[in-house]
């Protein structure tokens, strides 16, 4: 009687250590370059460009982000707003400020106006700013090379 | 007479499933991908609108005073600039050409460009982009990689033709 060999089952197992190697450091180069103070810029919003425009060197101490779209509303806080109803939203911003004892002259108000926006109403939302109490306000620019 | 086994003999090989984190770490750097945000840098203009009540408090020495009036088209478009009643067209060289000859050289603490403070009054209409441009050849100007600052004290007057 014959008897028939049996056969190997042979495993080919990959070497996986150099993918996930690789995978790692894709994740590292993503976790460094991801910014999440980035979400309190509106992609829909262009910014002017200017030369002058480059980012400060020390951190403002108590920055307040005013967005105003080309359909000249305000965005605050994640909210849609017309330039004349901004009252709510920066008297929390003032609360907010008070509970860290701080005031409202010692924030600044950054405006990330649209190339569209009128100016009458960058104007408008200044002055709802000051009538709340802040006094110090930036205009923000997207940075140009020449 | 039994032999036993050698433990040397069998060395048993413990494989760790790494299936479960091959997927995690893949799901984390797909989150990372669609996170990222090719941002460019963005800068600030300061401008000082201090509130009424502050205004009248202060008592700095009074500065050289510098109007520009910034005049819109039916479109929001730039028409004019004049600078202290002289009017210099649409050419921002230009209006950057009358600040240097007004503050020069002159810079740091208490020189003619620290000390300067210009007065923007736009119309109403008036595109944005046209206010940065115009604070941009009032504020300065890149030589080489440097920023050379002329008027750091800008303030808007209430705006023209709102109607």
């Amino acid at each position: 009687m014959r008897f028939k060999k049996q056969k190997e089952i042979v495993c080919a197992e990959p070497d996986m250590t150099p993918m996930i190697d690789m995978t790692f450091q894709l994740i590292a180069f993503f976790m460094v370059l991801l910014n999440f103070g980035e979400g309190e810029q509106d992609q829909t919003i262009t910014l002017p460009k200017s030369v002058l425009a480059r980012p400060p060197d020390t951190p403002t101490e108590a920055p307040i982000v005013v967005q105003l779209t080309r359909r000249n509303t305000v965005l605050i806080g994640g909210e849609e707003l017309p330039v004349t109803a901004l009252a709510a939203p920066l008297a929390r911003e003032r609360a907010a400020l008070q509970s860290k004892h701080m005031e409202p002259a010692d924030a600044t108000i950054f405006i990330r106006a649209d190339v569209d926006a009128k100016a009458g109403v960058v104007q408008e939302l200044i002055q709802q700013c000051q009538t709340a109490g802040f006094g110090k306000f930036g205009l923000r620019a997207k940075n140009e090379d020449q | 007479m039994k032999i036993r086994k050698s433990a040397t003999t069998s060395v048993d090989k413990i494989e760790q499933q790494m299936t479960p984190m091959i997927d995690i770490v893949f799901l984390l750097l797909i989150f990372f991908m669609f996170s990222f945000k090719i941002a460019s840098p963005e800068g600030d203009f300061n401008i000082k609108m201090p509130v009424a009540s502050q205004v009248t408090t202060e008592t700095e020495t009074p500065a050289i005073p510098i109007k520009v009036r910034l005049r819109a088209d039916a479109a929001g478009n730039l028409a004019a600039i004049v600078m202290n009643d002289r009017d210099l067209g649409t050419d921002f060289g230009q209006l950057q050409l009358q600040i240097i000859s007004i503050v020069g050289g002159d810079a740091g603490p208490g020189s003619a460009a620290d000390t300067t403070e210009c007065e923007l009054e736009c119309d109403y209409h008036l595109r944005y982009e046209t206010v940065i441009e115009v604070i941009t050849a009032i504020s300065g100007y890149v030589e080489g990689n440097q920023i050379v600052k002329l008027i750091q004290k800008i303030r808007f007057s209430p705006p023209r033709n709102s109607r």
